[in-house]
């Protein structure tokens, strides 16, 4: 940065890394931020290992994306790929949800949930408890490369890197029945996209969580950019209360000493302990910026030292735009209730709400069997040696029930009968059945023959039922189709 | 430009020297791991140029020092398909056609191997749908001209029709009758007008009824008294609604006058047996396909009286 600072030298067009030590520190947020690690790594790391019995046609796993046989399971919902507008509603409220959230409670998601955030937590604990605090870690910084070091980076990198081989090995469980994947993968007979994907994000994992850290979130990441849109003058933002604690005096003695001669000082007592914490080594007394992610790390720390010099804490502190100008002019600040509900969380928790409420619906009212119907078109109609025609349909009936299913499909809106491949013209009916295997597509070629007169386009209906309890029916529409008269 | 010296407090950073409106851009350097990335792309694409065929020369483009192609890629699955489907295919060539059709799995493998097989050796003749045209038989209809059962298809493919040089093939040849002078034109226009009435199309007439007797005398041998036609010579029906070659009067009598006789190739010899096989499969599975009659029973002698048991 010194060069920077000098006009006379030229310009540089890339900026080294300017290394952070974040200091250990405790606190009320520090708690938190240990609370939510431990919530979301335990979700993360566990959660393929649940099981869930669906019975004898499908997986045990509760959350499982099995994309070979194209099925998303969560618990007892299953998800077909034509119902991935499921997976993606909850995407949108996901992303409806992080808006709800950073309106009402600022950037939330950045400093307590990003995965970023929590692995390069994680990380810098590893750090400290092998390399040291951030003196320690300073030193061992300047130190010449020797044995000490050595070992204290080798131990360094190599708990990291234990990390994040976990962590990528985790993710693929998601993917495969959790227990036969492990097995796999130690007797080397996993597929190789599973060692690909660990390789991928153990080196994400190790890179970004290690060595990046908060250039991620500086440099890398779009939603601090995006973010400004969500916040107003009532969300929460970690603040530097200015009013209170300038102008800063330096030390506690020279503030006690200019109290006492009656010069004006604030609070600040410019320890810069808020900016030894900071994980992005930001200096939170600049104002809103987008290093801050709003981990109040800053707030445990300037509340300790406050504590300590004997001055009310929370200098740096959660506030709003509206609570700092009420502030200012020595008013109280507004209740959390009313800080929340106001037009723009309303209407984000509304729309948030909507799209649930509307998934659940559609959850609870899903048909479990389905079919579609799509006529033959090469060639369209066949004359029969009877003299009547014959048209052709391709018919999937899918059976999203775990068991195997008898089925009945009937024609209806057009004269004529019905047979499947396997059958012939001598037992055709207006009905045929069929059996769908358990949580299967079953594809079947139907001909349906009627007389040649009539309508050269005619509505036909195709109408599945099955046969066993619940009788639950579908149905597809299309056209039988005759020659125009005199072909 | 002096402007460019001015650094902005806040920040410690260089002013980029414009103004847009009071807002004034700084010059961020860009981060060092940024460039480094940047660096590392470029060794990645001379890499790769080196690696795998890249600069386009005047006949094709370097090799690349790993010698792939994307033939050669091709190729290799081609090949890794092949070994993967060899013991499906063999399969399917030592088992009868008549029992593939009971087998599901088999069946499956047969009907999407001839589909394949169809688009290739089929479709220039009888279409990409099977539907045919004039002189080439829809191949999705119930009506059939040598029999409709899966084995009797699969032979036909094999041996064709009217395949010179093969003895196998399906043999039959009708009299040009006009050309070759065995009827006149006015005795043809008789039977044209007979063969019309038994197939729905005209009412009986004076001409249809002179035509009864020649029909008898010259066309019954091969299509039978009434016209229901006869599998074994591959004598079409003449009564339903299906015509090879058209129904109306001057198909008829171009037909009767100088006879037909199309030829299908024989397949057997060009295409293994197991595609030969799977197309007999496919072509019965398209909707008109008969049932494979049951075996005539071996005669046995019936127990009579005098038989000792």
């Amino acid at each position: 940065m010194a060069s920077q600072n000098d006009p006379d030298s030229p310009a540089r067009l890339f900026e080294a890394r300017r290394k952070i030590f974040p200091r250990k520190i405790d606190g009320t947020f520090r708690r938190l931020k240990w609370a939510i690690m431990i919530v979301t790594l335990t979700i993360y790391y566990v959660t393929p290992w649940l099981r869930w019995d669906r019975g004898a046609w499908a997986p045990d796993q509760a959350v499982l994306v099995d994309l070979a046989n194209r099925r998303f399971y969560m618990f007892s919902i299953e998800i077909w790929p034509h119902e991935f507008y499921y997976v993606a509603g909850l995407l949108i409220m996901a992303g409806i949800g992080l808006f709800l959230v950073t309106s009402a409670v600022g950037r939330a998601w950045c400093g307590y949930a990003c995965p970023q955030t929590v692995w390069t937590d994680l990380f810098l604990h590893v750090e400290r408890a092998i390399e040291g605090d951030r003196n320690a870690q300073v030193r061992l910084q300047n130190a010449p490369w020797g044995p000490a070091k050595i070992a204290k980076r080798g131990a360094k990198w190599s708990v990291w890197l234990l990390i994040s081989v976990l962590t990528g090995g985790a993710w693929i469980f998601y993917f495969a029945d959790a227990p036969a994947l492990a097995r796999s993968l130690f007797d080397g007979t996993a597929p190789f996209v599973a060692y690909g994907t660990i390789a991928v994000l153990t080196a994400t994992t190790f890179i970004l969580g290690g060595f990046m850290r908060e250039q991620v979130c500086v440099y890398m990441c779009p939603w601090p950019r995006i973010q400004g849109a969500m916040l107003d003058e009532k969300s929460l933002v970690v603040t530097y209360k200015a009013w209170r604690g300038e102008p800063r005096s330096r030390g506690l003695k020279r503030a006690v000493e200019g109290e006492a001669a009656l010069v004006p000082a604030g609070d600040c007592i410019d320890c810069n302990a808020c900016v030894a914490v900071c994980p992005t080594g930001i200096d939170i007394r600049e104002g809103p910026q987008i290093g801050c992610i709003t981990c109040a790390l800053c707030i445990d720390a300037c509340d300790q030292m406050m504590e300590k010099v004997g001055r009310p804490i929370r200098l740096i502190g959660y506030t709003t735009d509206a609570d700092e100008k009420l502030a200012r002019s020595g008013q109280p600040a507004l209740s959390p209730v009313r800080r929340l509900l106001r037009p723009r969380t309303i209407l984000y928790f509304a729309v948030w709400a909507a799209i649930g409420l509307a998934m659940l619906f559609a959850l609870g009212n899903r048909a479990r069997i389905d079919l579609s119907v799509q006529q033959s078109r090469n060639p369209v109609w066949v004359r029969l040696s009877d003299g009547s025609v014959r048209n052709s349909y391709t018919v999937k009936v899918r059976n999203m029930e775990a068991r195997p299913r008898e089925v009945e499909i009937a024609i209806d809106g057009a004269p004529g009968v019905i047979w499947n491949e396997a059958g012939t013209r001598e037992s055709a009916g207006r009905t045929v059945r069929m059996r769908v295997d358990a949580d299967q597509v079953a594809k079947a070629q139907l001909f349906v023959a009627a007389p040649a007169a009539g309508d050269a386009r005619q509505p036909i209906r195709f109408t599945v039922r099955a046969l066993d309890g619940d009788g639950a029916t579908a149905a597809g529409e299309s056209y039988f189709e005759r020659p125009e008269a005199g072909q | 430009m002096a402007d460019d010296k001015r650094i902005d407090e806040a920040t410690g950073t260089r002013f980029v020297g414009h103004e847009w409106d009071g807002i004034e851009e700084l010059d961020t350097p860009m981060p060092r791991w940024w460039l480094w990335t940047f660096y590392a792309s470029i060794v990645f694409a001379i890499g790769y140029c080196i690696a795998y065929p890249a600069w386009p020369l005047m006949e094709r483009a370097t090799a690349g020092v790993l010698g792939w192609t994307s033939e050669g890629e091709l190729e290799a699955e081609m090949a890794r398909e092949r070994t993967r489907s060899a013991g499906v295919l063999a399969e399917i060539a030592r088992t009868p056609a008549e029992k593939i059709l009971s087998n599901p799995r088999l069946l499956r493998v047969a009907e999407e191997g001839g589909r394949s097989a169809f688009k290739m050796h089929c479709v220039q003749c009888h279409g990409s749908g099977a539907a045919g045209s004039s002189g080439y038989p829809n191949l999705n209809d119930d009506d059939w001209l040598w029999g409709g059962d899966v084995a009797t298809i699969e032979r036909t493919i094999q041996h064709g029709i009217r395949q010179p040089g093969d003895d196998g093939t399906r043999m039959s040849m009708m009299p040009a009758f006009g050309k070759d002078g065995i009827l006149t034109a006015a005795n043809i226009d008789d039977v044209v007008s007979h063969v019309r009435v038994i197939s729905g199309q005209e009412r009986p007439s004076a001409a249809s009824r002179r035509g009864v007797a020649l029909f008898s005398a010259n066309c019954a041998a091969c299509h039978g008294d009434g016209g229901q036609g006869n599998r074994s010579f591959g004598a079409p029906s003449l009564t339903d609604p299906i015509w090879l070659y058209g129904g109306d009067r001057d198909a008829i009598t171009r037909t009767v006058t100088n006879a037909r006789y199309g030829i299908m190739p024989a397949w057997v010899g060009r295409l293994d047996p197991a595609t030969i096989r799977m197309l007999a499969v496919y072509v019965h599975s398209l909707g008109g396909g008969e049932a494979t009659p049951a075996p005539t029973p071996t005669p046995s002698p019936a127990p009579g009286n005098g038989q000792p048991k």
